[in-house]
């Protein structure tokens, strides 16, 4: 498991049935581009988070295959549509297995 | 379609595109409203100071970078907060406690940046934020002293600084501290390196000039620790000292040297009415 | 758009032309992934916004973002950069809007380039050009 990686989530609490809401996330993460040298010049292996993916109530809003070109603490934002109550599951897939997740419920207001 | 007038229309173009400056993106009349409350990033330079109008670090940034610090959830700095605010609420140290046993919540560190760094009577000496908190971790709680530049110690740091956001800096430049204030102000215009270049020369000479593709701010400390976007994570203020000195060619002090926290002190000084940022974006 | 049956002939006929020519001495990364996207669809050049800054504050953290509405979805490239991919945005059914942002790293001034795969099979293509500057003592 990568170290510190602390994943951020904003979603607004509550919605309209039917509305287009904005997410944001964030997740704090080195993002090893396999690029960098080390000190005695061997490079460092890549190690990112190689997906991400938003799903509401089982189906996919969103996601995104990454590529070592995203920056360092990668940082989406996307829309969602809220068609009834439930819950936003965040999913970030890292290089070495591990799988981070998050969650935000939502009402409609 | 005039194809002579074309031609023409575009060699003004490209004429006029060299001569322009560089980044016409960055708006130096902007304001910094975060969460509803406007800070101060432009106000009358304090008395001892050469120059009339201070002003912070976020004008001199692109409006991309502008907008990421006026966002909480944009800026990634935050996600060191974050961090933070769990090791305040974590005991640490053979006396059991945690930051939070002795001050309650984070909020009851608002004012401390401001005044940082700051003459401590009991120990004789002029001590930076990094100090203090170390003080406390050694001493009260029986726990190991963090690293001054470790990702811990600045998370903390930022912590702290986002209970001052707002709040005008306010260092106090006179009384026990005024030996260290006069050290910091001789450090300030003393030429350094193979460059000999003083802080001075960029910072005070030439703010709003390009130094190559840099766009030079006055190198104030009110956002620090900055979120860096050349290293994606927080940069502490004697590293950045340390930065600028290494970038004159020349031997730097170090990191938490006395040296370093007396001109801490003078280039706070220079920030006096400023509001503290931190933590803020920056390049 | 009415295409005669003799231009949709040409232009399966130069796409399958295309496909036999034999490949370049050594082939180009940012072709072979727009290739790989789009499967050689010849690609709109309306459909699709693609913002970045004119000058990046810093190569390291350069904010993206792209609008296509319709689109399936969205394949960043850094074309100047030692591997061209950057990310692919994918919107599933509840996605509100074909619009998305990140950060990417650009590690030199270059064209960013992005295509958008529409529900209709089509493909659309926007670039922008990103200064990315090193300089001064700020690194």
């Amino acid at each position: 498991m990568a170290e510190n990686v602390t994943p951020r989530v904003r979603v607004p609490s509550s919605a309209a049935a039917g509305e287009v809401i904005t997410i944001k996330t964030l997740i704090s993460h080195v993002m090893e581009s396999g690029q960098r040298k080390d000190g005695d010049g061997n490079t460092i292996p890549r190690s990112i988070i190689n997906t991400f993916s938003c799903d509401f109530n089982g189906q996919n809003v969103f996601s995104v295959n990454i590529e070592p070109a995203v920056s360092a603490n990668p940082y989406f934002e996307f829309d969602a549509v809220v068609p009834e109550a439930g819950e936003f599951v965040f999913t970030w897939n890292d290089d070495d297995g591990s799988v981070y997740t998050d969650t935000k419920a939502i009402e409609i207001a | 379609m005039n194809i002579s007038n074309l031609t023409k229309g575009l060699a003004i173009g490209a004429a006029l595109a060299v001569l322009m400056p560089l980044a016409a993106s960055a708006d130096e009349n902007a304001e910094l409203v975060i969460d509803g409350v406007t800070l101060v990033t432009r106000t009358a330079a304090p008395d001892h100071m050469n120059i009339d109008e201070i002003i912070s670090g976020w004008v001199y940034r692109n409006d991309e970078t502008q907008m990421m610090q006026m966002d909480d959830f944009e800026n990634a700095g935050m996600l060191a907060v974050d961090a933070a605010a769990t090791d305040w609420a974590t005991v640490e140290g053979e006396a059991g406690e945690s930051c939070q046993s002795c001050h309650g919540d984070p909020s009851s560190m608002e004012g401390v940046r401001a005044v940082m760094p700051r003459y401590n009577e009991a120990a004789g000496d002029l001590w930076s934020l990094e100090e203090y908190i170390n003080d406390c971790r050694t001493e009260r709680m029986g726990a190991e002293a963090l690293g001054w530049n470790s990702a811990d110690m600045i998370n903390m740091t930022a912590l702290i600084s986002l209970q001052s956001r707002g709040m005008p800096v306010n260092v106090a430049i006179d009384g026990p501290a005024a030996p260290y204030w006069e050290q910091g102000r001789e450090m300030y215009y003393t030429r350094y390196g193979q460059l000999e270049l003083a802080c001075a020369n960029c910072h005070e000479d030439n703010f709003g000039n390009y130094i190559r593709a840099d766009h030079l701010s006055q190198g104030q400390t009110n956002g620090f620790p900055a979120y860096r976007l050349k290293t994606t994570s927080l940069n502490s203020i004697h590293n950045r000292f340390r930065g600028c000195i290494r970038d004159t060619r020349g031997e730097t002090f170090a990191i938490g040297s006395p040296e370093f926290t007396a001109l801490e002190l003078y280039v706070a000084s220079r920030g006096n009415g400023l509001s503290v940022e931190g933590p803020s974006v920056r390049n | 758009m009415k295409i005669s049956r003799r231009a949709t002939l040409a232009l399966g006929g130069g796409a399958a032309l295309a496909a036999l020519l034999p490949l370049p001495g050594f082939a180009d990364a940012n072709d072979d992934a727009i290739a790989a996207f789009t499967g050689g669809a010849e690609m709109a050049d309306t459909g699709l916004t693609l913002i970045t800054p004119e000058i990046a504050e810093n190569g390291n953290t350069v904010p993206v973002e792209v609008d296509a509405p319709g689109a399936v979805s969205v394949m960043i490239l850094a074309t100047g950069n030692p591997n061209p991919g950057v990310c692919t945005f994918n919107f599933g059914p509840l996605a509100g809007s074909q619009h998305a942002v990140t950060r990417m790293r650009l590690a030199r001034t270059q064209d960013v380039v992005a295509v958008a795969k529409m529900a209709d099979g089509s493909f659309a293509k926007a670039s922008a050009t990103v200064k990315v500057t090193i300089g001064g003592c700020g690194g």
